[in-house]
């Protein structure tokens, strides 16, 4: 019989050993199959996937640029978390704020100074995500409503809305797109730093990164949301009011999540599409977990997930193979971290001993 | 004294979990066309014994005969081909099944399954029998009783001619109660025989024919139900008093007030079942009143209740700050009680659950309770680490360090930290539900000094108990509930065991006879 059984605390310089090992074997295992599904040199693919993200001084900007977004929406949902809500809506949410973004650009472009218009678009688009994360937290905290549907049927509603005001502003008429908002005056775009476009991001998400870690673990909010997520019957003994802290704490959230959007919106793309979030709201919940809802090890999952991304673009372009190889890459390597935490909790036992006492006493 | 055969015999069962022994040296015999009452207090090892013949443990040592015959009963299913049936106190079905479908499941006959036939046969079985049940009802519309209706006639449609039924009474109201054992008499005539579970004398008297007594685990007896008086059951079931030299000291009279006023608090539990019903009583500075009663008699509700977190049907609970000024805790959250000044701490029964956070570490716990202390937005764990230190070294709590989660410290030593965060509060009011459940000797003494001393600071402390000579042995005056309702109020240094024990099981006690 196989059982499983919990292990002790393993000391952090061994687990921490064998999480890396287990990214070497990883490699191994993606390195093999590499070659035997395409024939190539595993270490000249490798190569080329990291010419993906480093290859450049435009590339290394543009992977911090996709990295401090990922990271952003990450930072956005772990609040959420460690409270185990299960916010699943952070597409709907960066939308959200996105399309809030987009109006302010386009309604207000032309009609107040580019300061001013950036403050409105910040205060909109915050507002705009956290009032999509608060209805389901609402309905949470009242009727106990289930928030992982809840915020994932939230997204569906945010996509078409955002559908139905990308015709409203087609531009031009008939393209069935927006196009680039504001491309002549460059109202409502972020501001470059000596420059360089992408670097103001980043800088927001580094300051965001560090005030998330303090609230989270240092903060009263952050002990009550800590609380509130491992006992709530204890949250309520010492006068937590728990359905307050839910709504607050996704109000947070959502507001998080519609900074991104802003980001992307003003910062990044310039226009506004249904499909801007790119699939971020789901990939941070993974980052989230991988870093067990810990901010600063949330720049290491991003990035880990943001790499394997480019490289497999990149190794698609040079050896002309599918996109979806990277994507069996970047399973690869997930599985067996994903696979590791598994190994580091728990330990398996083999024994013979079940029936035992029935067959001794039979 | 035996006239049949018995269906089923237990022979010298022994059940131990780690270093506890729920059962020992147990010999029962369980006679068709008759109801079989097993008494015993909390925790004296019915449900464990039970749980053996159902096929939930197996017996360390002992055996069991079923018609004469030695059987092992290694699993439900084994029990179910036995003809054995139990009813959980807690049911297990499916919200959104109806009652066939739930009565069904899990059934491995072959062939096509016919669920027309399997309704007639539902209907059938509760038409023989007197229950009153809609085969294809859903389970999320039905009552308590409606469901507990449900997990009986599941055991009968899968043939069990041996029913236990696990306190089934817990949940129902008397109405329901009386229906219940209605169809236990039909079943009965019917020649099936029937175990029920239970702590309740009036009801022993009510339904059953013969009552076995277990006591710490061990069979202390059995008598015929018509022959024995209450104040005999009651008896065999608490035992003797035990010396236990629990320190006493009289309460400070000079400084003694009216601390907590009680008065015609009724409450009722989410499914509208009255929990507390008219209690009234007064709680002095400087003292230590215990609160006795039968497991589920209302300790919790009341407990709850003076702390802001039990929602109260009517009635009043006053706070006197002193002479003059009265303030009322119904309508209050913990929040806003300790807003008004009042330092109410609460050693609650569930201390993983609901005292302190199991993940986290001795100082976040400490910070439960202060955390929201001064203007800043940031916690300040100095305090509380301060705080965690000090309850380790002066009530010895066994741990590696401050900083390792309470979830992994021992029983004692978890009562141990939630206790002294609770007395760190200074508190002036201290309601403690279980405080030595499953502690060993020394830590048990050690939570009866730090009560000593809470009441020699002049706080008032409530303490509910479940071990009769510990109440005796330690508190000022006794309150002894009694489903809901105040039985009496004793004085514990005269009292004795079977006056409080009598109290517990019949309002106003007294025998019968």
């Amino acid at each position: 019989m196989i059982h499983v059984v919990k292990r002790k605390e393993m000391p952090l310089a061994q687990s921490v050993a064998i999480r890396l090992g287990v990214i070497g074997v990883a490699l191994v295992v993606c390195g093999i199959i590499t070659a035997i599904a395409t024939g190539l040199n595993p270490i000249g693919v490798y190569a080329t996937m990291i010419q993906g993200s480093f290859g450049s001084p435009r590339k290394v900007w543009i992977m911090l640029q996709e990295v401090a977004l990922l990271l952003c929406v990450s930072l956005a949902l772990t609040p959420a978390f460690r409270m185990k809500f299960w916010n699943l809506g952070g597409e709907g949410q960066i939308l959200a704020g996105g399309l809030a973004s987009a109006a302010c650009m386009i309604l207000l472009g032309d009609k107040v100074p580019n300061a001013a218009l950036i403050a409105i678009m910040f205060v909109a688009s915050v507002a705009a995500g956290a009032l999509w994360a608060a209805v389901p937290a609402f309905f949470k905290a009242k009727f106990n409503t289930n928030e992982t549907l809840f915020t994932l049927m939230m997204n569906y509603v945010a996509t078409q809305l955002v559908a139905f005001y990308v015709i409203v502003w087609e531009n031009p008429k008939g393209s069935g797109t927006i196009g680039v908002i504001n491309q002549q005056s460059s109202a409502g775009w972020l501001p470059t730093i000596a420059g360089n476009k992408h670097l103001l991001i980043v800088l927001l998400v580094a300051l965001l990164t560090v005030g998330m870690y303090v609230y989270l673990n240092y903060s009263k909010q952050g002990y009550e949301i800590s609380v509130v997520g491992e006992s709530p019957s204890t949250a309520r003994y010492v006068g937590i009011k728990v359905s307050k802290v839910i709504v607050r704490t996704l109000i947070i959230s959502g507001a998080l999540c519609g900074f991104a959007g802003m980001l992307l919106v003003g910062g990044s793309a310039h226009t506004l599409t249904t499909s801007i979030a790119a699939g971020r709201g789901f990939t941070a919940v993974m980052v989230a977990w991988l870093a067990k809802f810990n901010p600063l090890i949330m720049i290491g999952s991003s990035g880990l997930i943001e790499f394997m991304s480019h490289g497999a673009s990149e190794i698609a372009t040079t050896y002309g193979l599918n996109q979806s190889f990277g994507d069996i890459l970047t399973g690869i390597i997930l599985f067996f971290i994903i696979g590791t935490e598994f190994f580091i909790t728990y330990r398996v036992v083999l024994s013979h001993n079940k029936g035992k006492s029935v067959e001794e006493l039979g | 004294m035996q006239v049949t055969k018995p269906a089923v015999s237990m022979h010298g069962i022994s059940k131990s979990f780690g270093a506890v022994q729920a059962n020992k040296n147990v010999s029962l015999d369980i006679n068709r066309g008759e109801v079989l009452a097993l008494l015993g207090e909390n925790g004296s090892g019915k449900t464990t014994l039970m749980n053996m013949l159902s096929g939930i443990y197996y017996p360390d040592s002992g055996y069991i005969e079923i018609d004469g015959k030695r059987v092992e009963i290694g699993s439900p299913k084994d029990a179910f081909d036995y003809g054995i049936g139990m009813i959980h106190q807690h049911f297990k079905l499916v919200n959104v099944f109806t009652a066939t479908e739930n009565i069904v499941l899990g059934l491995k006959d072959k062939g096509k399954f016919d669920l027309a036939a399997a309704t007639s046969k539902i209907q059938q079985i509760c038409d023989t029998y007197g229950f009153d049940v809609d085969p294809n009802q859903k389970v999320y519309d039905m009552s308590v009783s409606q469901k507990q209706t449900v997990e009986i006639v599941k055991v009968l449609y899968r043939g069990a001619d041996l029913l236990i039924l696990d306190e089934p009474t817990a949940v129902l109201t008397p109405q329901e109660t009386d229906k219940l054992f209605a169809v236990l008499r039909n079943m009965r005539d019917d020649g099936k025989a029937i175990i029920i579970i239970t702590h309740k004398l009036n009801e022993v008297k009510d339904i059953s024919d013969r009552v076995a007594v277990l006591r710490k685990g061990e069979y202390v007896g059995e008598m015929v139900t018509s022959e024995a008086t209450t104040a005999e059951m009651t008896n065999m079931m608490v035992g003797r008093q035990v010396t236990l030299n629990i320190d006493r000291p009289d309460p400070e009279m000079k400084y003694r007030m009216e601390r907590i006023r009680v008065k015609n608090l009724t409450v009722k539990n989410r499914e509208g079942v009255t929990k507390l019903d008219n209690v009234s009583f007064t709680a002095f500075t400087g003292e230590i009143l215990g609160i006795a009663g039968i497991s589920g008699s209302g300790q919790k509700e009341l407990l709850e209740a003076i702390a802001g977190l039990q929602p109260v049907e009517s009635g009043s609970i006053e706070y006197n700050v002193d002479d003059e000024q009265v303030e009322q805790l119904i309508g209050m959250d913990p929040l806003k009680i300790a807003d008004m000044g009042v330092v109410l701490s609460f050693v609650p029964e569930d201390r993983l659950g609901m005292g302190l956070v199991g993940s986290m570490d001795l100082t976040d716990n400490m910070m439960l309770r202060s955390f929201r202390r001064g203007t800043s937005p940031l916690t300040n764990r100095k305090e509380s680490r301060h705080l965690a230190e000090l309850v380790v070294d002066e009530l010895e709590v066994s741990t590696p360090s401050i900083s390792t989660p309470v979830s992994k410290l021992s029983g004692g030593n978890v009562q141990k930290v939630l206790v002294g965060r609770e007395i760190a509060a200074a508190p002036t009011v201290l309601l403690s539900a279980y405080a030595v459940r499953g502690l060993d000797v020394n830590s048990s003494y050690l939570i009866y000094d730090l009560l000593n001393r809470q009441k020699g600071n002049g706080v008032a402390v409530i303490y509910v108990g479940e071990d009769l000579d510990v109440l005796l042995e330690l508190c000022d005056r006794i309150l002894v509930l009694c489903g809901g309702k105040v039985s009496g109020i004793v004085d514990g240094r005269t009292t004795t065991k079977n006056e409080v024990g009598l109290m517990m099981t019949k309002l106003g006690g007294g025998d019968d006879q």
